[in-house]
């Protein structure tokens, strides 16, 4: 092979930060498949109204269990068949994508603000906070989440919102514990002591110093809660204690459709499809930003 | 130099409550320090040199116990100050330099957001002038293209720069004060004789006052216009650098002396001095001289209480042997 001088300055040239971050995001496949399924699934959700072409609470009890596209009889009004009311499945399931969505979003973003905030406090300050915040975390953990949220949500009744605030103050406990761990690692860096060192308050220096730099493992946890919560509003839904019918959730049709389970399997394969899809991009994503953003593949 | 002494430091003592008992870190220090002047602590690991800096800067663990019969800066009580108050005073009228370049940077901020933090935090001016105040001094400290480097990470910078930047950080607001907590450990010896000159000069330049914590003495021996020995947390001689070098008196610094090679004297391979055994426990009751268990001239008299001995009105040991001037320990 010949090698001239032009390329090895090519090859010596080092390529700029903005390069290294492309080929990294964009040589990760689990990354872009988690990005790309996510995106779609956002677009579906927004755009719900427009693609659907149905309104998905409008009953119609004469084209009833209408089967989906691929099998015999089915309607190409309804592309994905019809419910046990009549109602547009494929309406149902693009609704569907909005509750699951805000549902994981909501909870992981109520549950993060908790959980980073102990987490932040008990690895700062330490002492008696560290002590505070650790046996409430290990209180937490020894409660199982499904029977409380169970409890909880028979007590108040089911709705999307109680489904939301009960799961994010639920899920807080991982963000905790990662957070505690890396300011841990973080506050006794000499960078701290510097900022202390100018005059910076502790809110500041919570804020400022010390949050930016471990902020990336947040990224990871709530990628991870997002599809715990996910899966556990369709667990309740499907319970009966989610979201309440008519609303179109998933778990709710899984449910619904549980009864014609040996005669019409697509009933819940397609929203079980859906969710099984949802959590897999979700999961993806978070696995490739971790290895994205994890240090030791800093090139 | 007649000027009223702008740090005074009278008997300070640090207790750091332990498992095992108290451990007394510091006990009863006392040093003054001008404008203009570099007052060099030195000691071994362990001897409470960077406790007593960081008491100086508030900046001591809650958990630690720190006391002084005066704490005096520029008029100012430092422990009468409200944590409020220390904010103000510290990165504006006192700053400080830490000992690892590597970990003294933010990795998430660029050298110029750094940089113009503590002036933007304690001076009303506008970005744009703490950015001209950031190049002014990077320039000063010796980095080129000064202006570039504003947008660079710690990251892409060697240690010998980012001690240079460290030091550009505290000066941005002229402080009156510097204390320098061995700047130089963790650099190589080529880089670290130019620091120091480095922070001579800009000391000169801006007739600060300026404490260089190190356990150097070539470093101390170059810069210094005061020197504190410490031992185990206790001051066991100071005194003007001229009379600490020439007249060295408590067997300690003597021993330290000793232990270091003077071009010209010392002939090719012979032994350097050292100092056998090691630093004692400070935890529960300290009594006596704390440097007795590794002292040459050791007696029994040395477990009572030390006076303390006045040679010269610049130059003060702690030991109960009246030293004469030059006779070997």
């Amino acid at each position: 092979m010949a090698r001239t001088i032009e390329t090895v300055a090519e090859e010596l040239r080092a390529p700029s930060p903005a390069a290294i971050l492309r080929k990294r995001v964009f040589g990760h496949y689990g990354l872009v498949f988690g990005i790309a399924v996510l995106a779609v699934i956002v677009l579906i959700a927004l755009l719900a109204p427009l693609l659907a072409g149905h309104d998905p609470y409008a009953q119609d009890l004469v084209a009833r269990m209408k089967p989906p596209f691929w099998m015999e009889g089915s309607d190409p009004e309804h592309l994905l068949g019809t419910d046990h009311l009549g109602r547009d499945y494929l309406a149902r399931l693009l609704y569907g994508a909005r509750i699951s969505l805000s549902i994981g979003l909501f909870a992981a973003l109520i549950s993060g603000l908790i959980g980073t905030a102990m987490g932040v406090a008990a690895g700062y300050f330490g002492g008696r906070v560290d002590l505070v915040v650790t046996f409430l975390i290990n209180v937490r953990l020894a409660m199982p989440v499904v029977l409380v949220a169970l409890a909880v949500v028979a007590i108040l009744g089911g709705s999307l919102q109680v489904v939301v605030c009960v799961l994010g103050l639920l899920l807080w406990d991982r963000f905790a514990v990662v957070m505690r761990s890396s300011v841990l690692q973080v506050r006794d860096l000499e960078y701290v002591n510097a900022a202390k060192a100018i005059g910076c308050s502790t809110r500041r220096i919570i804020l400022l110093e010390i949050m930016p730099n471990v902020v990336n493992n947040l990224i990871v946890v709530v990628t991870l809660e997002m599809a715990h919560a996910i899966l556990l509003e369709a667990a309740l839904s499907f319970l009966g204690l989610g979201v309440q019918p008519p609303t179109p959730s998933w778990g709710l049709m899984i449910s619904e459709g549980k009864q014609m389970m040996l005669f019409e399997p697509w009933l819940i394969a397609i929203p079980g499809v859906a969710l099984f899809v949802l959590v897999l991009a979700i999961n993806l994503l978070g696995d490739g930003l971790r290895d994205v953003t994890a240090p030791e593949n800093r090139g | 130099m007649t000027t009223e002494p702008i740090l005074k430091v009278e008997n300070l003592t640090i207790d750091v409550p332990m498992a095992q008992g108290t451990l007394h870190a510091v006990r009863g220090i006392d040093f003054e320090l001008r404008r203009g002047e570099t007052l060099c602590i030195v000691g071994e690991s362990g001897s409470g040199k960077s406790l007593t800096s960081l008491a100086l800067m508030g900046l001591l663990p809650k958990k630690m116990r720190c006391k002084a019969a005066g704490l005096d800066f520029s008029g100012i009580d430092l422990q009468r100050q409200t944590p409020k108050a220390m904010r103000a005073l510290r990165g504006d009228r006192m700053a400080m330099i830490f000992q690892e370049p590597m970990t003294s940077l933010n990795p998430a901020y660029t050298i110029g957001d750094q940089l113009m933090e503590a002036l933007l935090l304690h001076r009303p001016v506008s970005k744009a002038e703490a950015r001209a105040r950031a190049i002014e001094l990077l320039g000063k400290v010796g980095i080129t293209a000064a202006e570039s480097r504003l947008g660079q990470y710690p990251h892409q910078l060697s240690g010998g720069l980012r001690q240079r930047v460290m030091i550009a950080m505290a000066l941005m607001c002229e402080p009156e004060l510097i204390i320098a907590d061995e700047p130089t450990t963790a650099l190589d010896v080529t880089i670290q004789a130019q620091i120091l000159r480095l922070l001579a000069d800009l000391q000169r330049e801006m007739n600060m006052a300026m404490i260089l914590v190190t356990h150097d003495l070539g470093v101390v021996a170059r810069i210094a216009d005061k020197v504190v020995v410490m031992y185990a947390g206790e001051v066991v001689e100071n005194g003007s650098a001229r009379e600490i070098f020439e007249n060295p008196r408590h067997p300690y610094t003597r021993g330290l002396l000793r232990c270091i090679p003077v071009p010209g004297k010392t002939k090719p391979g012979e032994h350097l001095g050292s100092i056998p055994g090691i630093v004692p426990s400070l935890i529960g009751k300290v009594e006596g001289c704390a440097f007795r268990s590794r002292c040459e001239v050791a007696e029994d008299a040395c477990s009572s209480p030390v006076p303390v001995r006045r040679p010269g009105t610049d130059h003060a040991y702690r030991c109960i042997h009246d030293i004469p001037e030059g006779a070997s320990a």
